[in-house]
């Protein structure tokens, strides 16, 4: 069956001409369309314009020509920009908005000849942990339909997991791709923050906010992370460094690589059966030749509270853009120019955008600027001297993605703060700025959960090598829930 | 320190006011509804008791982080124009234009 092959062998065959990309965007298109009433993990679907695009993309592959991903179907995010498509964050506020540009992201993948389907349902404006949040409706996850995805990138997350799509587009800004990579049992990897360019891609906490990949392996993951990154003059913090050949560096051996299992993500509320899972995985890298000690980084637990200043300072200030006037939701009939900002905002955002922003507005507001803010910035440092000390004895970090397997639907929703601690053992990375992924590692109780691997600042090659090893090893990665096999 | 993940964590105080909690609001130009207000103060308290927990590190001496990336300087780009003038295909999304401005209720009397 076409939809249980990963992207790596589609992209191969696509390139003998054993099959065409308009019979593979056939194939997902009509997966994607039987899947929608379960999941909902499409926003916009772009049937037309993906066959138009695959029609080209088999003409370039039949004369030779093509990049490295053409034909190849994949989604994005739907806070990725992208021309003439609709772009809507998940939000009632762009529900009309028609990108006038492409997201960088978007137009690498464009170039390498990936075909897109669709814009792929998450969190309004990328805030939440479970997908409940989007104002088209919650995503369900293809393992159990009364069960949450996980979120920021839901939508995504369910779709590569359900085999509606190889691969997906993400961003991750303080666990919003590995939570739902990992409730999904997918594998997805959040980069070093300016790795991948941020320019188009509609913005939430500016200093966290980075794009990455969901896919169904770590080789897959590669593949897609390859075309997406490097430098964009457009982004002022995208970063001038040279990107390796991510999937050509898959194969080096694992020996004498010093694995570091982090004490505190073995604290407090982890699931037994998860813990489990992770020590199973951590005794395959032993296998493999990498050595194992404990490590301690003693300020994660100030990661969740630091977050939730930081993260809801940047939001107020970015989403103060949505003011009725130039894009966006628009209130009607309104008296003056503040009655027009406040009820297009009061009408266009939903009720965790409001918190976020609310908490920034707070956070910011003179009197509370130092004892927050500033102090919020300086524990984000001690979190970050955390990490390099860490990385001076060891090589990885890892440990749970999740302190859980997924949850069921509106079991988190009474209170902010039961929702935001899901995010305890991802926060940390988007605060360091570091990169990090998730990877399948088990089942608890017929639930996919995921093992976490960090590295140091720009050691992507190193992470997707040693996710790459593991599944070579395992395979986790392989299961597909069976009502989508 | 953070104490567990299950929703038995205790009760905040109200930490907010409702007076606050509408003066938040309209610093951020957001309009509650009555009847939304109490859910916010809840909501928000809750969180304003959370983050205080950041009030017990020790942070003396220790400079505010603003961003993941050190030593990561603001770049310069020359100074050429780059971009055309295509403000009729970004205000295809704008509410309401008119010869080429957007439109607001009126400002001034």
């Amino acid at each position: 069956m076409i939809h249980r092959q990963t992207l790596t062998q589609l992209a191969a065959d696509l390139r003998a001409r054993k099959v065409s990309s308009v019979e593979l965007v056939r194939a997902f298109l009509a997966r994607i369309e039987a899947s929608q009433p379960a999941l909902n993990a499409f926003i916009s679907v772009t049937a037309e314009q993906a066959l138009a695009e695959a029609e080209a993309a088999d003409r370039a592959l039949a004369a030779g020509r093509g990049g490295a991903l053409a034909g190849v179907p994949i989604g994005h995010k739907d806070l990725f920009c992208t021309a003439g498509v609709r772009t809507t964050c998940g939000s009632r506020m762009l529900e009309n908005f028609v990108s006038p540009y492409d997201a960088t992201v978007v137009a690498r993948l464009k170039a390498a000849g990936a075909v897109v389907l669709g814009k792929l349902n998450m969190d309004e404006f990328a805030m939440g942990s479970s997908n409940e949040t989007s104002y088209f409706g919650p995503v369900r996850n293809p393992w159990n339909t009364h069960l949450v995805p996980g979120g920021s990138s839901g939508g995504s997350a369910a779709a590569v997991a359900a085999r509606l799509l190889p691969a997906a587009t993400a961003t991750d800004t303080g666990g919003s791709i590995r939570q739902p990579a990992a409730f999904c049992g997918i594998t997805g990897i959040k980069p070093t923050y300016g790795r991948v360019s941020r320019y188009g891609m509609i913005a939430f906490a500016s200093s966290l906010d980075q794009g990455g990949v969901l896919a169904a392996s770590a080789e897959d993951a590669a593949r897609m992370l390859r075309e997406m990154a490097g430098f964009d003059p457009r982004d002022s913090t995208s970063v001038d460094a040279p990107v390796p050949d991510y999937p050509a560096g898959l194969g080096e051996p694992l020996a004498g690589v010093r694995i570091g299992l982090v004490r505190q993500f073995l604290d407090q509320g982890l699931d037994p059966e998860c813990e489990r899972c992770v020590r199973e995985a951590l005794a395959v890298f032993e296998r493999l030749g990498a050595s194992l000690r404990e490590v301690s980084l003693p300020n994660i637990p100030l990661s969740v509270p630091a977050y939730y200043v930081v993260a809801p300072a940047e939001c107020s200030s970015n989403l103060a853009r949505y003011d009725g006037v130039r894009f966006g939701h628009r209130c009607a009939d309104a008296r003056d120019l503040q009655d027009l900002y406040k009820r297009s905002r009061s009408e266009g955002f939903g009720a965790e955008v409001k918190r976020r922003i609310m908490t920034g507005t707070y956070v910011l507001s003179a009197g509370y600027y130092d004892a927050y803010y500033l102090k919020a910035q300086r524990v984000r440092r001690l979190i970050a001297g955390d990490f390099e000390r860490a990385f001076g004895e060891v090589d990885l970090l890892m440990g749970p993605t999740t302190p859980t397997a997924a949850f069921a639907l509106g079991s988190k929703t009474a209170d902010p703060i039961t929702m935001y601690l899901n995010d305890i053992y991802t926060i940390s990375a988007n605060l360091a700025g570091v990169p990090a992924m998730s990877v399948p590692c088990g089942f608890a109780a017929g639930l996919p959960v995921g093992l976490q691997i960090i590295g140091p600042h720009f050691a992507e090659q190193q992470l997707l090598h040693a996710a790459h090893r593991y599944q070579l090893e395992t395979d986790w990665h392989l299961r597909i829930p069976e009502r989508f096999a | 320190m953070i104490s567990g993940h299950t929703s038995d964590v205790p009760e905040s105080p109200m930490a907010l006011t409702r007076a606050q909690v509408e003066n938040i609001a309209h610093l951020a130009r957001l309009e509650l509804e009555a009847g939304e207000i109490p859910q916010f103060q809840q909501n928000l308290s809750r969180i304003v008791d959370f983050i205080g927990e950041l009030e017990r590190a020790d942070t003396a001496g220790v400079t505010p982080m603003a961003h993941p990336l050190p030593g990561l300087a603001q770049r310069l780009r020359p100074d050429a124009v780059t971009e055309r003038d295509e403000h009729e295909r970004y205000q295809r999304n704008a509410p309401q234009v008119a010869s080429g401005l957007y439109l607001v209720p009126k400002v001034i009397e």
